[in-house]
């Protein structure tokens, strides 16, 4: 077993981990406090030599997301994505409980370095204690010093404060919940321009997952160089995988980034329930395409996931046994992405409920004999041709699920029942 | 109404936008109208719409579009369980039937006293601890997790008597 202290969970171990007194009886906010004392423009460097990728799915590097913020704009803006609502994912819903106070130190030192003194943190609704804890965290924050008006003596000024969402996983993608976060239905934005050109209230905003902000603390705090010394050449730092379906032990695992799928399945989430076999793995949360048992090797980076065909994303396994049926696993997940389209372009609108459509009729063993076809033609029409990427990402679980497992949609139509349960589903 | 019976919260509410965005406060101050009857009536519609300077429709197409927004009254408990990809893998769809089976109603409907409508609902982040649920009631929402179908009956039995 990889030996791995936690970096990113070590706080929420402690009893109350939540609260302001545990936090600062550990150290909390000695990094801030000295952060916002140096170059602004040498945080900046830190963050870019620490090699850190967004957590939110799309892995873009931090630091040059920080260097696009313009230095001369005299109003900008923090704002952290916690609107998790990728199937499979609970990493952020633990940070965003359990260790509130590691965040807001990292939109800290994020804001001086970029130059923002507001900064708002968008928590899915549904987190209703993540809500009540975090508005007590920032009045704590505003109490000991941490937050308002002259920061540890600095002379720099952050305000926060948290803006509770409502049930839209749309609202995920950045655009969306700036708009969101104006008071509007979360239609996606067309870009460019880039939030950090033009975001929230027209300012420019920079947008980060809750996961890369809970970084920042550590990279200042022990150097870009510990930083990057974690992980793969492409995908530096530690990582919290949430491990779910067919395993002993579910649950969120930080581990080092290049770690490889197999350990965390076998070593850490306790190994397949009942001793089956494993049959399909999604890698990283709803959106990103399945691998098969002969994929497990595959180390959970950036790079070496997108060889192996599929992406590191959230980080979110979902692990399936031999008993799965994966007409019935895609179906599931088409139905998610029908459900959540926004609406607003076409393409993801109508393909989204069509390919939910053709999947249902095959799992109820009412499939027809072009259905595969009409699928993968369907996915072709959304693929790139939406207004933001949902798109590419609701195609991912039918598509891949018939390229690894088409024997079994063909077995569905041709004897209109599942092989897995010998049913229709 | 609202500005007469949370006069603080919803200063603080549009205290946390620029004066000239008041639009922002209108998903808290529909939270903040929605939390005691479960839903959001055309009194608190017209009342926010003129909070935040926008119209009622505006109003009524934010509570269209986000699921936790409710625009009729339904069970005094709205229990969610999740069936999606992780928690069905674990049996959510077999818990969600035995439940509504138990509780004599379909998925989707409210029991006869009008205190518990049980739903299916999307992915809820605890993928873990399926099965679960959430319930969306006067308090808020709270997550149950790795529940049973005894355990989620037992909870209805109990909040039968607190809520009446
Ligand atoms: C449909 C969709 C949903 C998304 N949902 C989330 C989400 O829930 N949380 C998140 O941090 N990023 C989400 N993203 C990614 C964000 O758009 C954005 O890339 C991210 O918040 C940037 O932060 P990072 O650089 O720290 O990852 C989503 C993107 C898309 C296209
Ligand atoms: S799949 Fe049920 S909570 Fe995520």
């Amino acid at each position: 077993m990889t030996k791995f202290e936690p970096v990113l969970t070590r706080n929420t171990r402690y009893p109350d981990s939540e609260k302001i007194a545990t936090y600062l009886a550990h150290g909390g906010y000695e990094t801030a406090r000295s952060a916002v004392k140096m170059q602004p423009d040498a945080i900046i460097e830190m963050v870019k030599r620490s090699g850190l990728r967004g957590r939110g799915g799309a892995g873009f590097p931090a630091g040059v997301k920080w260097g696009f913020m313009p230095t001369d704009a005299p109003q900008k803006i923090v704002a952290v994505n916690t609107d998790e609502g990728e199937p499979g994912t609970f990493k952020d819903r633990e940070i965003v409980e359990r260790d509130p106070h590691s965040v807001i130190e990292g939109v800290i030192i994020a804001a001086y370095a970029v130059g923002a003194n507001r900064a708002y943190v968008y928590i899915r609704g549904e987190f209703f204690l993540g809500v009540k804890r975090w508005i007590k965290a920032i009045a704590d924050a505003y109490e000991q010093g941490c937050l308002g008006k002259n920061i540890f003596g600095s002379g720099f000024d952050l305000d926060m404060s948290v803006h509770r969402g409502a049930g839209a996983y749309i609202c995920g993608e950045e655009t969306a919940m700036i708009e969101s976060l104006e008071g509007k239905r979360g239609s996606p934005r067309l870009k460019p321009p880039y939030p950090a050109q033009i975001g929230l209230f027209g300012l420019p905003t920079l947008v980060h997952n809750i996961e890369t902000l809970a970084c920042i603390p550590h990279i200042v705090g022990r150097g870009p160089e510990w930083f990057a010394g974690i992980g793969t050449a492409e995908s530096k730092g530690p990582k919290i995988f949430s491990v779910s379906g067919h395993v002993n032990q579910p649950g969120n695992y930080e581990l080092p980034l290049g770690i490889s799928l197999r350990e965390i399945i076998y070593e850490y989430a306790g190994g397949m329930r009942g001793g089956r076999a494993l049959k399909a793995v999604i890698p990283g949360g709803a959106s990103t395409p399945m691998l098969t048992a002969s994929q497990v090797d595959v180390p959970m980076a950036f790079e070496t996931l997108k060889a192996a065909g599929s992406e590191l994303g959230t980080g979110a396994i979902v692990v399936m046994d031999e008993t799965t049926c994966m007409v019935e696993a895609a179906c599931r997940l088409s139905k998610f992405f029908a459900h959540e389209s926004c609406g607003r372009c076409t393409p993801c609108r109508v393909g989204s409920v069509r390919l939910y459509e053709i999947l249902e009729r095959i799992r109820r063993g009412k499939g027809q004999k072009d259905d595969i076809e009409f699928i993968l033609e369907i996915a072709r029409g959304i693929d790139g041709n939406t207004f933001c990427p949902m798109g590419a990402a609701l195609v991912n679980p039918a598509r891949s699920a018939i390229q690894h497992f088409r024997d079994e949609f063909e077995y569905h139509i041709a004897n209109q029942r599942c092989p897995v349960s010998g049913k229709p589903n | 109404m609202l500005a007469e019976k949370y006069p603080n919260e919803v200063k603080k509410i549009l205290a946390k936008y620029p004066p000239e965005r008041k639009q922002s406060a209108v998903m808290p101050l529909l939270h903040l109208a929605q939390l005691e009857a479960g839903f959001v009536d055309r009194h608190a519609v017209v009342e926010i719409a003129g909070i935040c300077g926008i119209t009622e429709t505006d109003v009524a197409e934010i509570i269209g579009f986000y699921t936790l927004y409710h625009d009729a009254p339904e069970g005094k408990l709205r229990l969610q369980v999740c069936t999606d990809i992780s928690c069905a893998l674990r049996g959510a769809d077999e818990f969600l039937a035995k439940v509504c089976e138990r509780l004599g109603i379909q998925p989707g409907g409210t029991t006869p006293d009008g205190l518990v409508t049980v739903e299916a609902v999307m992915c809820l982040a605890a993928c873990d601890k399926a099965p679960m649920f959430q319930v969306q009631g006067p308090d808020g929402i709270a997550y149950h997790e790795n529940m049973t179908v005894d355990k989620t009956m037992e909870f209805i039995e109990t909040a039968r008597k607190e809520v009446k």
